[in-house]
């Protein structure tokens, strides 16, 4: 399938039904999807995220996650979709979805993504809040998950 | 060399330009970051603790001891938050 980097919002359930469908095509049996939402600030007043990316950066790094991960695992179909820009509480950032013969390699692959995308992917998230705006700080979590692969 | 440096997130906001062509003589990141400190308090206080960066060249990650050879684009930013 594919990566795709756009500012637009996108149709989960359409996404993850027509990669199903297209999966299933190309002979997978399991097909795991990941989304990632903007949620609040911990005392509310979140009023929006801005994501800042490096374009043609962004798609390298993208398009080289999806290549290790269809080297690890015996997937039939894999995409990606991450927006930039400004986005509300409760809009979708991103997703993964992973489509293999049996849903061991499917489950592993679409974390693999996951942990890649989180702090090798060239995107910022920025918080507005009430109280002003922050840069997200990276977590060291998630450094320390890419270990593990 | 001539060489487009671009910069992100609150770097960016720092410094106050997105990207900049830079005339330098650094042989490695390194030494393209001390000339860059040197330039003006904005640039000093932005890489202030390299360890709060990274750098991607040629769109590439990369060590501050890399070398600059051959390299058309340096790109500093803090360290990602995508997913």
């Amino acid at each position: 399938m594919a990566v795709r980097v756009q500012q637009e919002p996108f149709d989960y359930g359409a996404e993850c039904a027509a990669f199903a469908k297209a999966a299933s095509r190309a002979g997978a049996g399991a097909v795991v999807t990941f989304c990632g939402v903007v949620r609040d600030l911990p005392g509310g007043g979140m009023q929006r995220m801005e994501i800042e990316h490096y374009p043609g950066m962004t798609e390298r790094a993208l398009g080289d996650i999806e290549a290790q991960a269809r080297a690890r695992w015996a997937l039939d179909a894999v995409a990606i979709i991450h927006r930039h820009g400004p986005m509300a509480p409760g809009e979708m950032i991103m997703m993964v979805a992973t489509g293999s013969a049996h849903r061991a390699d499917a489950f592993a692959a679409a974390e693999f993504l996951m942990d890649y995308l989180k702090s090798r992917a060239p995107f910022w998230k920025k918080e507005i809040g009430a109280q002003g705006a922050e840069w997200v700080a990276a977590k060291e979590d998630d450094e320390r998950a890419l270990d593990r692969w | 060399m001539t060489l487009k440096v671009l910069y992100f997130a609150w770097l960016r906001e720092r410094i106050g330009v997105p990207r900049e062509e830079v005339d330098t003589a650094a042989a490695t990141v390194g030494g393209l970051i001390e000339e860059l400190r040197a330039r003006e308090e904005r640039y000093a206080l932005a890489f202030s603790d390299l360890k709060a960066l990274r750098v991607a060249l040629d769109q590439e990650l990369a060590d501050f001891d890399a070398p600059l050879d051959g390299v058309r684009e340096v790109a500093f930013f803090p360290p990602m938050t995508g997913g």
